[in-house]
């Protein structure tokens, strides 16, 4: 039994949009079954490993409904299959669960994706920016933010040599 | 990111007083690289380890939004800035995947060649650096040696020591010629001396083998739990490796070995470094003396690839074409998709997540930077270990800051 017929024999048949694009195959969870998708994945699929974990802004792109799409690359390092599962949601207030009790590796993963899109992690132990310096009050990879022109930098605290 | 020390001080004040803070970094010469950490310490034991990064942080990621698939190659470049060429082939490769290009099979086996030699390039820095950081110097000078033979290679295939952004999409910028084919020939005859050299000097070092063995143990339930891939995985008994699981260029054609050690410590993970240099040395021997013939570049019918130079400034056609492909939203039309596409890097597993709105460049570019994961696992291999263990297991992460930070 492959694994979209798993899925769907668990959590019924409207649950998931399943595609598949070259060798990757792909299943759009919605954002309040995500974490009970992604239990089962890893505990009962064999999806023991979590390549990576990104995040994607739709705000420019044709046809797109939702704002924010976060991807979650699975990994079976017993048998290589790899699985994309990816989740949509939007503004205001753009949140998830943190995967981090399933997968110590989306730690760092987690807190880049809040970093740069603002999306936050309910459940991560220690959601602080990672990249970018605390006094920094913008997420870069949106797509509203300028990629070239005055950003941020200006309002940075300056220590003149009689402070430091 | 910057981390208040006094955050620090008071959670840990109440019960240990004793405790005190080292900062280590963000410049320091065991480093390596711009990166910095905050060792909490009951005397000489590391009681936490926080890593702090972000110094070199700079934007790659958005800057692929806005350049094309071509030229986001020469920011690739500066990820992993120890093996160059293997981030260009990940990069390309993933874009030739959501085009669906069929590279020539002549590409194939230079590109793979290139991998390789990169591939050597990145552990024979990370053999000599440890060594070095370890008290053994002479190990990094003969490291080092060699390290600039491969540049010499780099420079007389694409005219570039260090950033050579060599590959494009559907081929390489020029093609290889037997001259070059001879240098590789040379250097894979010599290497294995000092193979033997380095092996000679580190392997059965008193010190060398008091300072790693038991040092930085990760299991194998916790290499694959916390991300963790390449040569650091397979010290700790992970089999996988991509170059064998899902074959790309032209690694199915040939017979190598995955290196796997079951330690899972800094020795176990030099003894793979070490084994996988010999490795990648029995690919390129097979690769180099059957090099296919042919055209490097695939058929540029698919809009894809630039005319040959000679094409272009000699027939009106192949300045015509020329043009097409440079002029903006003439050239390639990449279909409307989502991929996700990784290649072995010396590394570990280098991916690239393409988000592709059918415009010359990328929507969304994602990298999955083997250096950013396996420091997140840093703080864990520190528990219970002194401060002199900190350089030993930074040096067997190899760290590269550039593509932590990207």
């Amino acid at each position: 039994m492959n694994i979209e017929e798993q899925l769907t024999e668990k959590f019924g048949a409207n649950s998931f949009e399943f595609s598949q694009f070259r060798d990757n195959r792909r299943v759009v969870v919605s954002a309040d079954r995500l974490l009970a998708a992604l239990t089962y994945l890893k505990n009962d699929a064999g999806f023991d490993q979590l390549t990576d974990i990104t995040a994607v802004d739709y705000l420019e792109f044709p046809d797109a409904v939702d704002r924010y799409g976060v991807v979650y690359i699975l990994l079976n390092t017993q048998t290589g299959a790899r699985l994309i599962v990816k989740t949509l949601i939007n503004e205001p207030d753009p949140q998830l669960p943190s995967v981090y009790s399933l997968w110590r590796g989306a730690d760092w993963l987690e807190r880049e994706v809040f970093d740069m899109f603002g999306i936050a992690f309910k459940g991560h132990p220690d959601l602080r920016r990672i990249l970018m310096p605390e006094e920094f009050t913008a997420f870069p990879l949106r797509k509203d933010y300028p990629l070239r022109g005055r950003g941020e930098r200006h309002n940075f605290p300056v220590i003149t040599r009689a402070e430091s | 990111m910057p981390f208040t020390i006094s955050e620090l001080a008071t959670a840990n004040a109440t019960d240990k007083e004793y405790l005190w803070t080292l900062n280590f970094g963000p410049q320091h010469p065991a480093t390596h690289t711009t990166l910095r950490l905050i060792l909490t310490l009951d005397g000489e034991r590391v009681v936490h380890a926080i890593p702090d990064i972000g110094f070199l942080h700079s934007g790659f990621e958005k800057l692929a939004e806005d350049l094309s698939y071509n030229q986001y190659v020469t920011i690739v470049d500066r990820m992993n800035y120890i093996s160059p060429l293997a981030n260009e082939v990940a990069w390309h490769h993933t874009v030739e995947k959501l085009m669906g290009i069929e590279l020539t099979p002549r590409c194939k086996y230079v590109r793979t060649i290139l991998a390789e030699l990169m591939r050597l390039h990145d552990h024979l820095l990370n053999v000599g650096t440890t060594g070095l950081d370890l008290g053994a110097f002479t190990v990094f000078l003969y490291a080092f040696q060699q390290r600039e033979l491969i540049y010499d290679i780099c420079e007389y295939a694409s005219g570039q020591r260090f950033h050579s952004s060599f590959t494009r999409v559907g081929g390489m910028l020029y093609d290889v010629d037997l001259d070059w084919v001879d240098r590789v020939r040379d250097f894979i005859k010599q290497f294995p001396k000092t193979h033997a050299e380095i092996h000679r000097l580190l392997t059965r070092n008193r010190i060398f083998i008091d300072r790693t063995k038991g040092i930085g143990v990760l299991s194998r339930e916790d290499a694959v739990n916390y991300s963790v891939t390449g040569p650091l995985a397979r010290a700790s008994g992970v089999v996988r490796d991509l170059r064998k699981d899902d074959p790309y260029l032209a690694y199915a054609d040939f017979d190598f070995q995955i290196v796997c050690a079951k330690e899972g410590d800094c020795y176990a993970r030099y003894l793979v470094r070490m084994q996988e240099l010999m490795e990648s040395v029995h690919i390129i021997t097979q690769a180099i003396e059957n090099i296919p013939s042919g055209p490097i570049n695939v058929d540029p019918e698919g809009k894809a690839v630039l005319p040959a130079k000679t094409d272009v400034y000699r027939s009106i056609e192949g300045l015509i074409q020329h043009f097409e492909i440079m002029m903006p939203n003439r050239g390639f039309i990449p279909p409307i998709e989502e991929l996700y596409a990784a290649t072995e890097s010396p590394n570990g597993e280098l991916g690239f997540y393409i988000v592709s709105d059918g415009k010359p460049n990328a929507y969304r570019a994602r990298t999955r930077p083997p250096s950013f994961i396996h420091f997140s696992v840093f703080p864990h291999m520190m528990k219970g270990h002194t401060l002199s263990d900190v350089v030993a297991v930074l040096g067997s992460l190899n760290i590269i800051a550039a593509e932590l930070d990207r």
